[in-house]
């Protein structure tokens, strides 16, 4: 209760809702504080990094110092330079302690990272997705037609998560009666404490030994039985993680579980949304299923379901003009870089249409590019297939609720009444 | 001009003609050639123009650098005469070349 009410003091102090992006001194800005992403006030903010001070120092956080880049250009520049910009000791905006800290390849620079990320890579390289499609869209079709018509009901719970459990749960050949604890954990995993999902680190912490518990009995299973081809069965007989110590064998685990769930929940999530915010783009929808491919592209530029990612400078060097130490936390905001007009044209609209709709930075690039990108845009593109056969409108009828987070840019809430055609 | 023959996985050809000095990945995309993505724009930081270039054509290429051959390494579709299109300059000595596309992207 006390470590609670310590964070939910710090809240207070360094949260930014309700200061204006216009006037606020430009030093002030800090956009790691989750309480402006769950009010949904960061475009400002960022908005204005990118006119007045592209690459931006927030001397003081909650989180300590660290950089904000904000235009694509200098994103690109930072993803694609693995060798300035290294991804360990995390990718997170908070420094873990050491104990706590869970290896994962999202977490390492070459050569480790390549060795093990190569080891599960084929499960979602997309000749293999081509032999799930049948069974996404069957998993698909149950959820959909087994909801209500014309009834208020929750998308994120009954639709968002939903699909993607089942999806994960298929490429870990996880338990399915058990599937809910995927989602638990995914949420876990990125929670706060006193933020929601988890009152207390030690809760969390109980939860995460759980987790590992669980995966360690699905290990010990598959480890002695040849030819499985889910994800546990590569990561017990592969070449470069079939040794892997238990923590790391957990922290890739919760790697996969995470980016296999959140991004493609919020990204179902806020192209319902999206849809809803511009009714023009919904009629082209209506008027031309085969305008969905794009469209998902779209979604996932508009959504950015991670907002960030974080690297560490290796040695000293220079950023669009700014002098970055070695040491120094740089952070590249994705939800910015895909605003960015200089880069996207028309960029803060949403456009199912628009032309290079592929290119946006919510998979990020270079060697970390989002390993789940083609099986994302699959999900996505067999749902909206499915949802654009039944019915004729989605309609958010309320409020979202969205996450407190400034990583995972997600809804846990979005109440919607389908019309069926 | 210098002539490139695209073909897809499913057989299909595609000849172009271009001027040298732009990049395979431009040749197939400014002539609507399916089966090439390049997202990241060709900056070799996607690996989104994965193309197989015919053996006796790939030492007449640019030698492959580091980054492209890192990004390469992570494909699990790569083979041995893989390249990433966008990190190939058309010159001259590539008329006539033949280059296939492959089923996805990734």
């Amino acid at each position: 209760m006390r470590e609670k009410q310590q964070l939910d003091n710090k809240a207070s102090k360094w949260s930014m809702v309700g200061k204006d992006p216009a006037t606020i001194p430009l030093e002030q800005i800090d956009l790691s504080h989750p309480g402006i992403w769950q009010a949904n006030e960061f475009l400002p903010f960022m908005e204005r990094l990118r006119n007045e001070d592209p690459v931006h120092y927030c001397a003081e956080s909650a989180v300590g110092p660290y950089w904000s880049v904000t235009k694509y250009k200098d994103i690109m520049e930072v993803d694609t330079s693995a060798h300035i910009y290294s991804s360990e000791p995390t990718i997170g905006i908070v420094d873990t302690l050491e104990e706590f800290t869970l290896p994962a390849f999202i977490s390492m620079d070459p050569p480790k990272h390549d060795e093990q990320r190569r080891v599960v890579q084929g499960v979602v390289a997309p000749s293999n997705l081509k032999n799930l499609e049948s069974l996404i869209r069957t998993r698909v079709c149950t959820i959909l037609d087994g909801l209500p018509h014309h009834k208020e009901f929750d998308w994120v719970q009954n639709v968002s998560i939903e699909l993607t459990t089942q999806m994960l749960a298929t490429l870990f050949d996880f338990p399915f009666a058990d599937r809910a604890k995927l989602t638990y954990w995914s949420d876990v995993a990125t929670a706060i404490p006193g933020g929601g999902i988890v009152a207390t680190q030690q809760e969390r912490w109980q939860a995460i030994e759980d987790c590992m518990q669980y995966f360690t009995n699905l290990w010990n299973q598959r480890v002695n039985t040849q030819g499985g081809d889910d994800l546990i069965s590569m990561l017990a007989h592969g070449e470069a993680t079939r040794h892997m110590p238990p923590m790391e064998y957990l922290g890739n685990v919760i790697l996969l579980i995470v980016g296999g769930n959140d991004t493609t929940r919020n990204s179902i999530t806020g192209g319902v949304l999206a849809l809803n915010e511009n009714p023009e783009e919904y009629e082209k929808l209506r008027a031309d299923h085969s305008l969905i491919p794009n469209m998902v592209s779209e979604i996932i530029r508009w959504q950015t379901p991670l907002a960030y990612m974080r690297r560490t400078a290796k040695v000293d060097t220079v950023l669009g003009g700014k002098s970055i130490k070695a040491g120094d936390k740089v952070v590249m905001w994705y939800a910015s870089g895909n605003r960015d007009e200089d880069a996207i044209e028309n960029a803060n609209s949403f456009l199912i249409d628009r032309a290079n709709a592929r290119k946006h930075l919510s998979f990020g690039f270079g060697l970390h590019r989002c390993m789940g990108n083609r099986l994302a845009e699959m999900q996505l593109r067999i749902i909206w297939e499915e949802i654009t056969k039944r019915f004729k409108f989605v309609e958010v009828v309320g409020e979202p609720e969205r996450i407190y987070s400034s990583f995972v840019k997600g809804y846990s809430k979005l109440p919607v009444v389908l019309h069926p055609h | 001009m210098v002539k490139i023959y695209f073909v897809e996985h499913n057989g299909t050809e595609h000849p172009v003609e271009v001027t040298p000095g732009g990049t395979l990945m431009e040749a197939a995309i400014d002539n609507a050639v399916p089966g090439i993505d390049a997202d990241c724009g060709g900056c070799c930081s996607c690996a989104t123009c994965h193309v197989f270039v015919q053996e006796q054509w790939l030492d007449k290429l640019a030698p492959m650098g580091p980054n492209e051959e890192a990004m390469l390494s992570l494909s699990p579709d790569r083979k041995e005469n893989s390249r990433l299109s966008c990190q190939v300059p058309i010159v001259d000595a590539l008329d006539g070349m033949v280059v296939a596309t492959p089923e996805f992207q990734y």
